[in-house]
């Protein structure tokens, strides 16, 4: 009996093994997060299926992850303050620290050297060798005369190993370089005071230059040019999607979903049914587009042809493609209940869409709108990709 | 003004609810997970709304927290739910708060 066991384990050794030599990219791979049950699937997106699921991650509401600069691993931050290292080929969690009580997001620096998670509580930046994860700095969000510390909200990294977050409840930017600290050295801190009341969630363009806040508490953004010295935050869109009679909010939108496309922003309006299109030079608003709820994510195929919009709670069944050229809704989807994330193959001719009450990713050719593939999957949220590495401020 | 706003909620609050179906309160319950989770944590273990476990509830009572369930705390986030919800269904959400949602 143990002999037929201990043949069997050295066949699944040597099976394992085997996969592991199995020479393959990682440029097609990606990772589905299942909110719910605190695991993730890997998949790939050449033939659509899942590779593996790892279990045993913590908190994963609201997870979202970033890859290495090799795109071999992914970082994976959850709820619960957990940062998890999982290696994509291997198929394995490699290494897992709980560094907070309670965190929202990170990002890897632009030479993937160091690793930065933004905590609600304590609030907070903490800083992280990419390799190890062994803690390189910490950053308290403290503000005001007694010492509070803010949650923080819209971290993203900016060239030059510099991080960029938002203080939710004390209303400020900072801008975190980091180039000394794997050598021991603090981060430098500029703070930027009095940008708005309440931003909720920020993002940085993908050239690095901009970095915008959406502000919960007022009608506008603000906004920071980070090629301009010295740094400072500007008022802009005032008027920013909340309207004189703004609906109800049931789910902050987010502005990772904000796009540029064709010389143009596309984001969502906070509490309209509307997708706003803004001039990305100027930053003025330039056409409000009718929509079927009050937009979530506001993504680009990566041509910029298409937009592909996600709605809020009641409306999340739905999703909507706007042809950017006519800036019309050209299609509008059902995947079915509670649709909360999409992301497109690196080239965009596929959209992956989680469909979290129906338990099911469905992936669909972005040109004929056809289902290509249905992945079962345990209350879906983010699906992320592993291209997301070579894009600053993801 | 938040004051203000609960009271008119207690003082508007009919003397009894209905009892909710099973179906209803697995509904409300997956939407308090879900739905508020997206802001307070699907643990309930706070976001960027604070935490609502029933130790961080305890000062309020149940008709308090069906008012904020159905009026929302104006100048914050918190949204009011009465378009989508009834005053049953936010009586039963604020109970269950109070005791604590079973795992
Ligand atoms: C869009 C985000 C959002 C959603 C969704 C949301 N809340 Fe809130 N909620 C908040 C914020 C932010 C606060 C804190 C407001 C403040 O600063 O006082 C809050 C506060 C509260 C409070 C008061 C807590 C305290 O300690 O004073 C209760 C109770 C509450 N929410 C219940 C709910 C329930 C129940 C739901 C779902 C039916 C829900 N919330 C959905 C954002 C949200």
């Amino acid at each position: 009996m143990t002999r037929v066991f201990s043949i069997l384990v050295v066949f699944f050794a040597l099976a394992a093994g085997a996969r592991a030599q199995e020479l393959r990219g990682t440029g097609d791979l990606g990772i589905i997060v299942e909110r719910a049950s605190g695991s993730i699937q890997i998949v790939e997106t050449t033939g659509q299926t899942a590779l593996a699921r790892i279990e045993g991650l913590g908190d994963l509401s609201h997870a979202s992850l970033t890859y290495s600069r090799d795109q071999r691993f992914a970082y994976l931050f959850g709820r619960d303050g957990g940062l998890s290292k999982i290696d994509m080929l291997t198929r394995k969690l490699v290494k897992r620290i709980v560094q907070a009580g309670n965190s929202i997001g990170g990002a890897i620096s632009d030479d993937g050297r160091l690793i930065a998670v933004s905590n609600y509580k304590p609030g907070g930046v903490r800083i992280f060798d990419a390799d190890t994860l062994a803690p390189v700095a910490t950053i308290p969000a403290e503000y005001g005369d007694n010492g509070a510390l803010s949650k923080i909200v819209g971290l993203v990294d900016a060239p030059g190993r510099r991080f960029v977050f938002t203080l939710y409840d004390a209303g400020e930017i900072w801008v975190a370089d980091c180039t000394a600290c794997l050598e021991g050295g603090k981060p430098a801190i500029t703070r930027l005071k009095d940008i708005g009341r309440q931003p909720y969630d920020a993002l940085i363009t993908a050239t690095g230059q901009y970095y915008l806040a959406g502000l919960f508490g007022e009608d506008g953004m603000s906004l920071v040019d980070l090629w301009k010295k010295p740094l400072r935050s500007r008022r802009i869109l005032d008027g920013y999607g909340r309207g004189e009679k703004p609906l109800p909010v049931y789910k902050m939108p987010h502005l990772e979903g904000w796009t540029r496309a064709n010389g143009q922003f596309f984001l969502p309006a906070v509490g309209r049914h509307e997708v706003l299109v803004v001039d990305a030079r100027t930053f003025k608003q330039t056409a409000a587009i009718p929509a079927y709820g009050q937009p979530v994510f506001v993504m680009a195929r990566p041509d910029q042809r298409q937009v592909w919009v996600n709605f809020a709670y009641p409306l999340n069944d739905t999703v909507q493609v706007i042809d950017v050229p006519s800036g019309k809704i050209i299609k509008e989807l059902k995947p079915g209940k509670a649709v909360l994330h999409m992301e497109f193959t690196p080239r965009g001719e596929q959209v992956w869409i989680s469909v979290r009450d129906e338990n099911r990713v469905i992936v669909y050719d972005t040109r004929t709108f056809e289902k290509i593939a249905t992945l079962p999957a345990q209350s879906p949220s983010g699906i992320f990709f592993t291209w997301r590495y070579a894009r600053i401020g993801l | 003004m938040r004051k203000l706003a609960l009271l008119a909620a207690i003082v508007a609050l009919p003397a009894a609810a209905q009892p909710l179906s099973d179906g209803r309160k697995a509904e409300l319950d997956s939407l308090v997970r879900q739905d508020c989770g997206s802001c307070h944590g699907m643990t309930l273990k706070g976001g960027l709304g604070r935490p609502l476990l029933p130790g961080d509830l305890a000062r309020y009572s149940t008709r308090d927290l069906t008012g904020i369930i159905l009026d929302g705390i104006p100048g914050t986030p918190m949204p009011p739910w009465k378009a989508l919800i009834s005053r049953a269904d936010a009586e039963w959400i604020a109970r269950s708060l109070k005791k604590g949602l079973e795992k």
